[in-house]
């Protein structure tokens, strides 16, 4: 019999900040697969994932359910569910593909606010403009010295996946970046 | 009053708003808006520096960036200071201290300036061959005393207590000058919707417009219409206007540098807002409208304090309402200097003369000049000038000779033509052309998404000029996708000045005789005598000119000197000067702050600190931590009171008596999933895994396709598709690009996938005797007898309730598992697993204790026992490659003749004589201590410890041939001693191998 149940912690908890422009807080926790498979399986993984998985790039699908899948190759997505585990959706489909389970790997923060581009664009040198990426849009890319996935969330709100230990790295990038988001 | 100099009536600035600055110590008033330059001159001041190499007094020579003599340092607190700022572009604020610079005891009495006596030896190329001899003195002397007398400014050695800012953007039209052809091209092009980004570095928009009083757009005086467009520009959504910011580098793909002077001109600026802001504007059409940037005149004593562009005067005047002198006399091969003489004359400065070099000058400018009692001396010449700290005098003379007359002028303003701003066109990698019709080098073909236009497009017309930016605003629009042309129209405009004339090189006076002092290049100290020297020296290629006298170089960049030196290089060879060619321009076009460059990434942001999800819990035990690439991790956890030495030694003692609690968190983790799982790493390890049960575990090997070990670790078979890799901690992002090169370029019909889990478990090794006990109870669905899961065993339950992959395996030589749990539980199942480990009489250990118990073990750390040029076999691995298998990743660099010959350094144990002695690691190891020196070394020492367990020192090393030496004794020689040492194997502790089994 276990003496204890251990409880989840993550590198942001409690952490907070922002300016006038912008906030930037820690996400929910959620689940997370990498998943991995070529277009013979697509069809058997979205019935078992209750969605369509993207398959242009940049582009993201989320689910009524909240679920959200992003395109992040032409072989491999990243999907992000706060309430359901899709690792135990798409146990025993059927197809060649690989799941794996990454909801530890992988930190959220989210940017929101008038200055939440323009915090972002403090280090990341993709274009985030509307045309480029409108609404939904997501991307495997860097900020400051790392790599994050970033996905636009609203009109003024994106999400910023990066792993673990990177994440004290992203939220004091984007603090700093904060105080000059209005410029 | 905010200076003597200063004109009631003229100029933008507002008199009654004065600031109050020091230069030199000495306390000094200027007006809101003032550059230090014009503050300087409106109090009289010119003498504003020495010179680089001779200390010549040096005095302000433009008003813009161009600026070669007037760098200043400046400070706005005790505690920092910037050295080398251009007067002409620094703004005056509140309480600003500003020291002039390559000066000692002072700016008017200079003990360097012997230089200037001695500059018959310091001519071109003095450097290059004087202090050649004896060589030792040219570290310890030469070298440290020429730094110190030349140079200019001194850098700031405090931390800078600025914050910097960064912004990548991303626009349709980027327009790098606000004057008016870039003012034009933004509205044109804006108002098809394309966003648009304009710059300028000026703190207003308007360029040329500053001084050209004369010049009318749309009835309106130039600069008003320029201060309205631009604020109708900035109010537009598509429309960012950034006024102060120098576009100072063209990379590829249309990415251009900007950076802002956010913050340079306040007096107390707010701490969050940054001092400068970088923008890396990505830009689908990109429009240069630089401008031109007048040359100066090169004749002898060229760069007295009160020498300066006519253009310059004419800001100071026009601007900010400052006369560069009482009485000003012009030198001139163009027109625009007349005028400038016209609007010093109307404001009741007296002008003396305006010589001209031509002989060919317009009659109404000439009228004009009558009609304001301004004499005009055609085909005539400046030959001399008089004056210390300030002009006095210029001696003028016909063209040719003939008798000279003498002039009293406290100022001489010239111009020997204008010279379009290229450098940023050049950066593109676009070519100049040479025009001959205009006599100057004009853009040619673009090579980017870019074109130029205006005054360094070489459009001197106004009407043409008005036109072409319209233009190339609209079709800048219509290439990046906007094709709704604007039916944006160019505005009437109409101008008096002209820009006609143009000398290249040396005026008349400029020598030819080798002791005159004509400079060509002021900031790098370079007269028109040391460029005829360097061809005659054989310079002939214009960029060994440029080297051999230093012309144009540094943080000039050629503004004003290029084409001086380049007609002069053309001259002398007898060549045309597009036959010579000009230098290639180099980014930046202004100096650039380092702050600026590097903006957020410093301090805490300068390189990510990765920490593991246990670390507070590392920091609460009091851990040392030590650097592991980009991660902490503990080194060792000293009780109180406990030296490194004592807490190791304990650490070590107890794992192998009781057992030890190690955060192995760090280590590179790859899930390598897929039905052709097993063949891919059969393809990647030396060893093979087809073999390997679900449930089992395998050290394994890696090779680079030379042959050389890569990496190592243990992997885990999870099920049939599923493997779980582990890599050192140091090689987790290379092996797994390694492994995905591989997969994608040379196995890309394997139907494997790749995924990095580094970050997604924690990894707790409980080792030691006693490591069974420690975690039996918070174990669930995993039966850890010793029969159901054996050394180098997988298994899949819970600790603690958390899902885990329970590893039996050992780096320390003692029965061991490794608990990985998801990484957000890490904390709570490590504190769980302490409090009984702390129970039951067990320690944390950090690395270096595991250095040592795995050392005890003779297991190998890739790139600590492994330098890249080790084989297998070398580090006694042989065991770990498959005989049978047909091909894996290094399988023919192994079988390399060189990789297989006798006599390679192979990874032995040493035990020193007196088992006391810790060895140093990377010492060398000899055979015979006695022979003579440079001796023959066969091998180092790659690992070295105090071993408490083993009561004595041990070491791993490299020897040649080491195998074959077991029982021999080698020595190392240190620098006090020769130190003894046995060869042995590399198996220090518990040789049979047992207590792993537990």
């Amino acid at each position: 019999m276990a003496e204890a149940v251990a409880t989840r912690t993550s590198p942001l908890d409690g952490l907070i900040a922002g300016s006038v422009g912008v906030a930037i807080a820690q996400a929910a926790p959620a689940h997370r697969i990498s998943l991995r498979v070529g277009a013979d399986g697509i069809p058997a993984l979205n019935k078992a994932l209750g969605l369509d998985l993207p398959t242009e790039p940049k582009k993201s699908v989320t689910a009524k359910s909240g679920r959200m899948a992003l395109w992040l190759g032409p072989d491999e997505w990243l999907v992000i569910d706060e309430k359901g585990d899709p690792m135990a959706d798409v146990a025993g489909v059927d197809a060649f593909f690989s799941v794996v389970d990454v909801s530890h790997r992988n930190t959220a923060i989210k940017v929101a606010g008038r200055g939440a581009r323009a915090t972002l664009e403090a280090g990341c040198p993709q274009d985030v403009t509307d045309d480029a990426f409108p609404i939904g849009a997501c991307s495997r890319t860097v900020m400051g010295k790392i790599e994050i996935v970033l996905m636009r969330t609203d009109a003024n709100a994106y999400r910023i996946e990066c792993w673990r230990s990177f994440a004290e790295y992203a939220f004091e990038f984007l603090s700093d970046a904060a105080h000059d988001c209005m410029a | 009053m905010s200076g003597t100099n200063r004109i009631a009536g003229k100029g933008r600035l507002v008199p009654a708003r004065t600031v109050s600055f020091t230069f030199d110590g000495r306390r000094l008033t200027g007006v809101e808006g003032d550059t230090l330059a014009s503050a300087l001159i409106a109090n009289g001041i010119h003498l504003t520096g020495r010179s680089f190499k001779y200390h010549r007094p040096r005095g302000i020579l433009s008003a813009g960036p161009e600026e070669p003599n007037a760098l200043i340092d400046i400070s706005r607190s005790s505690n920092t200071h910037t050295p080398n700022v251009r007067a002409t572009v620094q703004e005056v604020f509140e309480g600003m201290t500003a020291q002039s610079q390559n000066r000692w005891p002072s700016l008017s009495f200079d003990v360097g300036a012997v230089n200037n006596l001695f500059s018959p030896i310091f001519a071109a190329g003095f450097y290059y061959k004087t202090f050649m001899w004896p060589k030792a003195a040219w570290k310890h002397f030469y070298e440290p005393n020429i730094r110190a007398a030349a140079g200019l400014g001194v850098s700031p050695k405090e931390p800078d207590p600025d914050r910097y800012a960064n912004r990548f953007i991303h626009c349709d039209v980027l327009v790098v000058g606000g004057g008016i052809a870039g003012l034009i091209a933004a509205r044109a092009a804006a108002e098809t919707g394309a966003s648009v980004v304009v710059c300028d570095e000026q703190p207003e928009l308007g360029g040329a417009l500053h001084h050209e009083i004369d010049t009318r757009i749309d009835g309106q005086e130039g600069f008003v219409w320029a201060q309205e467009i631009g604020s109708e520009l900035a109010g537009m959504d598509n429309v960012r206007v950034l006024t102060r910011t120098t576009a100072f580098a063209y990379q590829a793909q249309n990415m251009v540098d900007l950076v802002e002077r956010v913050s340079e001109h306040f007096a107390n600026p707010d701490k969050l807002v940054p001092r400068e802001r970088l923008w890396q504007v990505r830009a689908r059409r990109v429009i240069v409208a630089t401008g031109a940037i007048e040359r100066h005149m090169v004749f002898a004593q060229n760069d007295r304090p009160g020498i300066m562009l006519a253009s310059a005067a004419r800001t100071y005047l026009n601007h900010y309402g400052v006369a560069v002198g009482s009485n000003v006399a012009v030198y001139t091969a163009n027109d625009s200097a007349y005028r400038a003489a016209f609007d010093l004359k109307q404001a009741g400065i007296a002008v003396p003369v305006i010589v001209d070099a031509r002989s060919d000058v317009d009659a109404g400018l000439l009228a004009e000049a009558e009609a304001l009692g301004i004499q005009v001396l055609t085909d005539h010449a400046v030959v001399d000038t008089k004056g210390g700290l300030r002009l006095k005098s210029v001696r003028i003379e016909r063209v040719g000779g003939g008798k000279s007359r003498t002039v009293e002028a406290d100022a001489l303003i010239m111009s020997a033509g204008w010279t379009p701003t290229l450098h940023l066109y050049s950066q593109s990698r676009a070519k100049v052309v040479w025009d001959e019709e205009s006599a100057r080098f004009l853009p040619g073909k673009a090579v980017q998404e870019m074109v130029t236009i205006g005054a360094c497009n070489g459009t001197d017309a106004l009407d043409a000029l008005l036109e072409e930016a319209a233009n190339a605003g609209m079709e800048a629009a219509r290439l990046a996708g906007f094709a709704g042309a604007s039916g944006y129209r160019a505005p009437d405009a109409e101008s008096l000045t002209s820009r006609r004339g143009a000398l290249m090189g040396a005026a008349p006076g400029a020598g030819p005789e080798t002791t005159v002092k004509a400079f060509v290049d002021y900031q790098n100290d370079v007269t028109a005598k040391d460029i005829r020297l360097a061809v005659r020296e054989g310079m002939h290629s214009i960029e060994h000119v440029k080297r051999f006298t230093t012309n144009g170089m540094a943080t000039d960049q050629g503004k004003t000197s290029n084409i001086h030196g380049l007609a002069i290089a053309a001259d002398m060879l007898d060549k045309p000067i597009p036959q010579v060619g000009l230098t290639t321009f180099r980014l930046p076009y202004t100096p650039v702050t380092f702050g600026a460059i590097v903006n957020h990434g410093r301090d805490r942001l300068f390189d990510p600190t990765r920490k593991t999800a246990i670390h507070k819990s590392h920091e609460a035990l009091g851990a040392v931590f030590e650097d592991v690439g980009q991660w902490k991790r503990p080194w060792y956890y000293p009780k109180a009171g406990e030296t490194m030495h004592a807490a190791v030694d304990r650490e070590c003692r107890t794992v192998r008596e009781t057992a030890g609690l190690f955060d192995a968190s760090t280590l590179g983790k790859i899930e390598v999933v897929g039905p052709d799982a097993a063949k891919f790493l059969d393809l990647i390890y030396t060893n093979g895994w087809q073999k390997l049960a679900p449930g089992r575990c395998k050290y394994g090997i890696m090779l680079r396709e030379d042959g050389f070990i890569y990496d190592d670790g243990v992997v885990g078979r999870i099920a049939e598709d599923r493997f779980h890799v582990t890599t050192t901690t140091g090689g987790a992002p290379r092996v797994l690009h390694h492994m995905e090169d591989y997969l994608q370029t040379e196995f890309p019909d394997l139907r494997v996938w790749l995924t990095s889990t580094t970050d997604q478990w924690s990894v707790i090794a409980v080792q030691g005797p006693k490591a069974r006990e420690i975690i039996a109870p918070f174990v669930e669905g995993i039966d850890i007898s010793n029969e159901a899961i054996p050394h180098m065993s997988v298994r899949e339950g819970t600790v603690c309730g958390a899902p885990a992959r329970l590893f039996r395996m050992s780096f320390t030589g003692e029965l061991g598992f490794e608990v990985n749990v998801p990484a957000d539980y890490g904390r709570a199942v490590w504190d769980a697993l302490w409090a009984r480990a702390q129970d039951l009489g067990a320690c944390t250990y950090g690395t270096e204790t595991m250095h040592v118990l795995r050392a005890e073990k003779g297991y190998i750390i890739v790139g600590q026992d492994t330098d890249g040029t080790v084989t297998a076999d070398d580090a006694g691995l042989s065991w770990a490659v498959a005989k049978s298998k047909p091909d894996f990743v290094g399988i023919r660099g192994m079988k390399r003749p060189d990789l297989v010959a006798s006599g390679r350094k192979q990874l032995v144990g040493l035990l020193t004589a007196d088992p006391k002695q810790v060895l140093e690691e990377g010492a060398q190891i000899v055979a015979d201590p006695n022979q003579p020196v440079p001796m023959k070394m066969i091998g180092h020492v790659t690992s070295s410890y105090w071993s408490e367990n083993c009561g004595r020192s041990i070491a791993m090393a490299v020897v040649a041939d080491g195998r074959a030496l077991m029982g021999k004794t080698l020595y190392v020689p240190m620098p006090h001693e020769v130190i003894k040492v046995e060869v042995t194997d590399t198996v220090f502790f518990d040789k049979e191998g047992d207590r792993i089994n537990g």
